[in-house]
């Protein structure tokens, strides 16, 4: 933690706005396929890369990202850019998760005929895919590894009964995060009491 | 004023749109097409696919795309920002509680419960993303003829770069995007869709 902050600190606050705009504007501008890979990717670079957050405090902010209303790839940026810089931060990444898809759109708006009937363009769009398949796969790997690390049942099972939810019964999001929610807070006031018996 | 109007309809889009993505789509529909009649349902059709091959969220893309029709830049921008207000505003709320009170032992607990299933979700992103991406289809629709020899040869190359020499996100991507499309136009292949 001590590193990490004195990372930070070492930085004036413009490099650090700076910072913050460039990322999330190159992250959003070469995000296709949803606000799972803007996290992912802002997992590789902040967690990973830099070393500005932790990665439980990265997965704590996508479930805050997560539980408000609104597109969750510009909802982690806000949290991320609170997060480091409060206020002033989190508009400098929101104008970063912005204004690429204002611009692309914008222009794809204006030339839409031409785009739509361009098979280069059509054709990687299509393979893509696969590089940011193996980006995300890539995170869910570091980030399984860290809950299996728990060693506790409870985590892992929920982890697993999570994702069969999600992927085959098509659970909402909102529920799943209510639900885990509440099974962390029966927990804790478990071992609460655990500890003032013995 | 048709400022005015584009703005409080993306406020309700992003007020409204909760679990993101498709789940965004009946609700702008209702709005755009239906109430307001900006766009007929198949320039909505065209803004959904437009939305699905770019960068960026349904709700801002859509945005963008009504707000630009109706007026100009300056109509694009309004709808944008009515679309992220209410996100902003209750994003920004959320975070402060969390960083006052992260350290207590009860938010500790709810946050414990919580990682566990956001692991469980990105996982079940990265699912449906592998499966597009190899077999252009879905979960329950897979079909092994289907199935896309570049890409998957693309995937596990990039995973490789991405685990033994930690290559960045955004080479991996435009890279298979670049040898992807010549490997497409030098084999022949027919392309999805």
């Amino acid at each position: 933690m001590g590193y990490q902050t004195s990372k930070l600190s070492q930085l004036s606050s413009r490099e650090i706005y700076w910072k913050l705009f460039t990322i999330t504007l190159t992250l959003s501008a070469c995000t296709f396929g949803g606000g799972f890979v803007i996290i992912s990717m802002m997992q590789q670079k902040f967690v990973e890369k830099l070393r500005w957050l932790e990665e439980e405090e990265m997965l704590d902010m996508t479930a805050i990202a997560q539980s408000s209303p609104g597109a969750l790839g510009v909802n982690i940026a806000i949290v991320v850019g609170y997060r480091i810089k409060r206020i002033a931060g989190a508009v400098v990444c929101t104008l970063g998760a912005i204004i690429p898809p204002l611009v692309i759109i914008s222009l794809i708006s204006i030339f839409y005929n031409e785009f739509k009937d361009n098979t280069y363009i059509a054709i990687a769009l299509q393979v893509m895919r696969a590089g940011v398949a193996a980006v995300i796969c890539s995170v869910v790997i570091d980030l399984a590894k860290n809950i299996f690390k728990t060693k506790s049942i409870l985590w892992i099972g929920l982890m697993f009964a999570a994702f069969v939810a999600t992927c085959f019964f098509n659970v909402s999001a909102i529920v799943i995060i209510i639900v885990c929610g509440l099974i962390g807070l029966i927990n804790v006031q478990f071992e609460d009491r655990k500890e003032k018996k013995s | 004023m048709i400022y005015l109007r584009l703005f409080t309809a993306f406020l309700q889009i992003g007020l409204f749109s909760f679990g993101g993505g498709y789940a965004a789509v009946p609700l702008i529909q209702n709005l755009i097409v239906e109430k307001n009649q900006w766009l007929e349902m198949s320039q909505f059709a065209d803004l959904i696919t437009i939305a699905e091959m770019t960068p960026g969220p349904i709700a801002v893309n859509s945005a963008t795309f009504v707000g630009q029709q109706l007026a100009g830049l300056p109509g694009a921008i309004v709808s944008t920002l009515g679309c992220i207000l209410p996100s902003f505003i209750i994003v920004l709320i959320l975070s402060y509680f969390y960083m006052k009170y992260r350290s207590l032992k009860t938010m500790q607990g709810i946050l414990t419960g919580l990682r566990p299933a956001i692991v469980a979700m990105i996982a079940s992103a990265a699912l449906s993303l592998l499966l597009l991406a190899l077999f252009n289809s879905s979960l329950g629709d897979i079909h092994l003829s289907d199935f896309r020899v570049i890409e998957c040869g693309l995937f596990v190359i990039s995973l490789f770069l991405i685990r033994k020499f930690k290559v960045g996100p955004i080479p991996i991507i435009f890279g298979s995007g670049i040898i992807g499309t010549i490997l497409y136009l030098i084999t022949g292949l027919p392309i999805a869709k």
